[in-house]
């Protein structure tokens, strides 16, 4: 495939190995957090593990938005989901996440909720069209990259004068999240010396966004695709910035994010979206300002206020470890239902949700290794 | 840590109480193969089933007779390379073709939705009927039901068949062994990725199109070149990935898959890559996955690249040692990773 097969060739990936191994310095550990799910997902499916240096760690973060939608607000979907006359519209990967009472929404479609899998959202629009005697509800999830078409429906319906379509709007921020992660108590005394930047995010918020981040907490930031080879010069770059002290935000990814961003998905954003006050993020706890609702200028559309939702906290598994595991004080293989009770037919954690979660990914591409390791360790 | 003992996944059990069946339990993956083992599987047990191929072989009057049926249930009912029709006859002479027997009586039922149109249901039948005519089967009984508007999807059919095994064959998925050689018989995902096209809510144009076939004169083609292959199996839903899973499992061996040996068309990869997919795990309708002794290899591999139906087979990987069952693929980026059961169903990713 023309423009991917370069970001994925073997010859080069192995001269970057060579560049790290050279660069890293063996007097020290790099504890590098990717955040995004997508890397997660690029560092697992492509086994980059294999091709960086012992003293090299890459973290799992928590930029899996589906692994970190709250329990309640999952039960609430699907509590909107039964509402009379509802059609309840949601991205493919929500499906599976459990919720309260053994339920999920792939079960409650099972038991008769009106449930469709999305491609895109502006198919929630036309289904609205076409179904004028029923109401069309938008789960709207995810990050910065999903948050501007959401507002792009919105504004939509607006024109269209749909009466049958609202959204339950769960988007959250990447920058708070990134700044808690650093800010968290590291009772472990472990902590991230470097972080990988969003891709697709960036593509929207622009690398400026993470300027006031490296500074005041100071740490080195690369923004990298989504793409293998991406990661690995993103890698190289972090190594270079901590090996000379320095803590700056670089861009890998500078075929598609620019410093300012996309400066019209922004203004969409900030014409129908605005701030929470805190927002509950799973694994991580409340966040202040970490996420986004609609505006009261688009409140016909909000279903928060067009539905009696209430929202209750529901705390996680006490078995799990999801918690620290998104905040990179605990590995996937530390959690003692890793691979028990916790798989992802049955996921009981945050990470073990989406293919993305750190669990899932470490379980579905990488868990022959802690096999091997144990093995190893016992014949030593 | 390192020094715990293997880890024994727990699977949680079917909830037959308050449970119900959902979408993934028709998958192929973990969850189909749950619903197998914990309710027909013990429900039925017999040693027949126990074995859990995708056929039975039993001996009668001293012939040994193969005996499947599978149940087809596609959206949408025509598609690019094939139909609902074609497909019930093709899967179940492979599931037959894959003990390494010789297809001769199919069995089709028909569950028809009131109001389906006869034009639609006389090309499907007409379809069937070619479809057999082609492979030299015959189909000798049947049944049909109508239930009401909205308690179908149109028309389900299942189809049930028999075959007799030559002599001196014994293809069954628990004979894969460490150092056997893994083939494929050609480009994987074709039929999902041809499928998918086609669904309302994609609607993409493709060129491709379905593999559907009937794939028993190629496994007679490969039993003449080679009479000890090891196993056979058909990767149909779930994909290759799944049904190298289920070898592993049933033979209680590992595997290492090569992922630059993968044949796949650059417009299946491409399809998957926009729609967030792994080839690996798109069903198929016309390929097989063969596993036979090294030494074996390379004449069985000749042998079906002289056939029509495995021009593009490939080696793609070899049987190894592993208690724990592990499918792993050397990646082309140079790294190695678990190639998984499916989980649920293959869902597209958000970002």
């Amino acid at each position: 495939m023309k423009y991917i097969d370069e970001f994925r060739d073997r010859r080069l990936a192995q001269q970057l190995a060579l560049a790290i191994k050279r660069e890293a310095s063996s007097q020290r550990d790099y504890r590098l957090m990717e955040f995004c799910g997508g890397h997660t997902h690029a560092i697992s499916r492509y086994g980059l593990k294999d091709l960086l240096p012992e003293n090299v760690y890459m973290v799992h973060g928590p930029g899996c938005p589906v692994c970190v939608l709250p329990i309640g607000r999952i039960d609430n979907a699907i509590a909107l989901s039964r509402e009379p006359g509802v059609i309840l519209c949601t991205y493919a990967d929500t499906m599976r996440v459990p919720a309260s009472n053994g339920l999920s929404l792939l079960k409650a479609k099972a038991q008769g909720a009106d449930i469709r899998m999305l491609y895109s959202c502006a198919d929630a629009l036309s289904l609205a069209q076409k179904n004028p005697e029923r109401n069309i509800v938008f789960f709207a999830i995810g990050f910065e990259t999903t948050t501007p078409p959401t507002a792009v429906i919105i504004r939509q319906a607006r024109v269209l004068g749909l009466k049958n379509f609202s959204v339950f709007c769960n988007h959250v921020l990447t920058p708070p999240a990134i700044a808690h992660i650093v800010n968290a108590p590291q009772e472990s005394g472990v902590s991230i010396d470097g972080f990988i930047g969003p891709a697709h995010v960036s593509t929207v918020i622009g690398s400026a966004a993470y300027e006031p981040f490296a500074k005041e907490y100071h740490r080195p930031v690369v923004i990298a695709g989504f793409e293998p080879l991406d990661v690995m010069r993103a890698i190289l770059m972090l190594i270079r910035q901590l090996n000379e002290n320095r803590a700056e935000v670089e861009n890998e990814f500078t075929r598609a994010v620019t410093p300012e961003g996309n400066v019209k998905a922004k203004m969409l954003m900030s014409e129908v979206f605005e701030l929470r006050d805190s927002f509950e993020w799973r694994g991580l706890g409340e966040m202040p300002k970490s996420a986004l609702r609609i505006t009261s200028a688009y409140r016909e559309f909000d279903a928060e206020r067009r539905y009696d939702i209430p929202y209750h906290k529901v705390a996680d598994h006490k078995a799990c470890d999801c918690g620290a595991i998104l905040r990179g004080l605990k590995k996937p293989v530390d959690c003692k239902v890793f691979g028990t009770a916790c798989t992802p037919e049955n996921p009981l954690g945050a990470c073990m949700v989406s293919s993305e979660g750190a669990c899932a990914a470490h379980y579905t591409y990488g868990r022959f290794r802690d096999v091997i390791h144990r093995e190893e360790h016992r014949h030593a | 840590m390192h020094d715990k003992k293997p880890r024994k996944t727990y699977i949680r059990p079917l909830d037959f109480k308050n449970g119900c069946v959902d979408m993934t339990h028709g998958s192929g993956g973990r969850a189909s193969a749950q619903l197998i083992d914990e309710l027909f599987g013990n429900a039925f047990d017999n040693d027949y089933l126990r074995q859990r191929n995708d056929q039975a072989a039993f001996d009668i009057v001293g012939r040994r007779m193969v005996m499947t049926t599978d149940a087809h249930v596609i959206s949408p009912l025509f598609f690019s390379g094939g139909d609902i029709g074609s497909l019930s006859v093709h899967g179940t002479i492979n599931d037959i073709a894959m003990a390494g027997a010789q297809p001769l009586y199919l069995a089709a039922s028909f569950i028809l939705e009131e109001g389906f149109p006869l034009a639609d249901l006389r090309r499907i039948v007409e379809s069937m009927a070619q479809a057999a005519r082609n492979a030299g089967v015959l189909i000798v009984t049947g049944d049909t039901k109508v239930v009401e508007q909205g308690k179908g999807d149109g028309v389900f059919i299942t189809t049930t068949g028999i075959g007799v095994v030559p002599p001196n064959i014994d293809i069954r998925g628990d004979r894969a062994e460490a150092g056997d050689t893994i083939i494929v018989s050609g480009t994987i995902g074709d039929h999902g990725v041809s499928v998918m096209a086609l669904r309302e809510e994609l609607s993409f144009d493709t060129t491709l199109q379905s593999d559907t076939a009937a794939l028993h004169t190629l496994v007679a083609t490969m039993i003449n070149a080679v009479s000890d292959i090891h196993c056979l199996r058909d990767p149909t839903r779930g994909g290759l990935g799944t049904t190298l899973n289920e070898l592993a499992q049933q033979s209680g061996c590992g595997m290492v898959i090569d992922e630059d040996r993968l044949p796949i068309k650059p417009e299946v990869n491409a399809a998957c890559e926009f729609l967030g997919l792994d080839p690996l795990y798109v069903a198929n309708e016309g390929k097989l996955v063969a596993i036979c002794a090294e030494k074996d290899a390379q004449k069985l591999l000749t042998a079906m690249r002289h056939h029509p139906l495995g021009q593009d087979a490939a080696i793609i990987g070899e049987v190894i040692a592993d208690k724990h069952c592990f499918v792993q693929m050397k990646t082309s980026f140079g790294g190695n990773r678990v190639v998984d059961w499916l989980t649920g169903e293959q869902l597209p990713r958000i970002c």
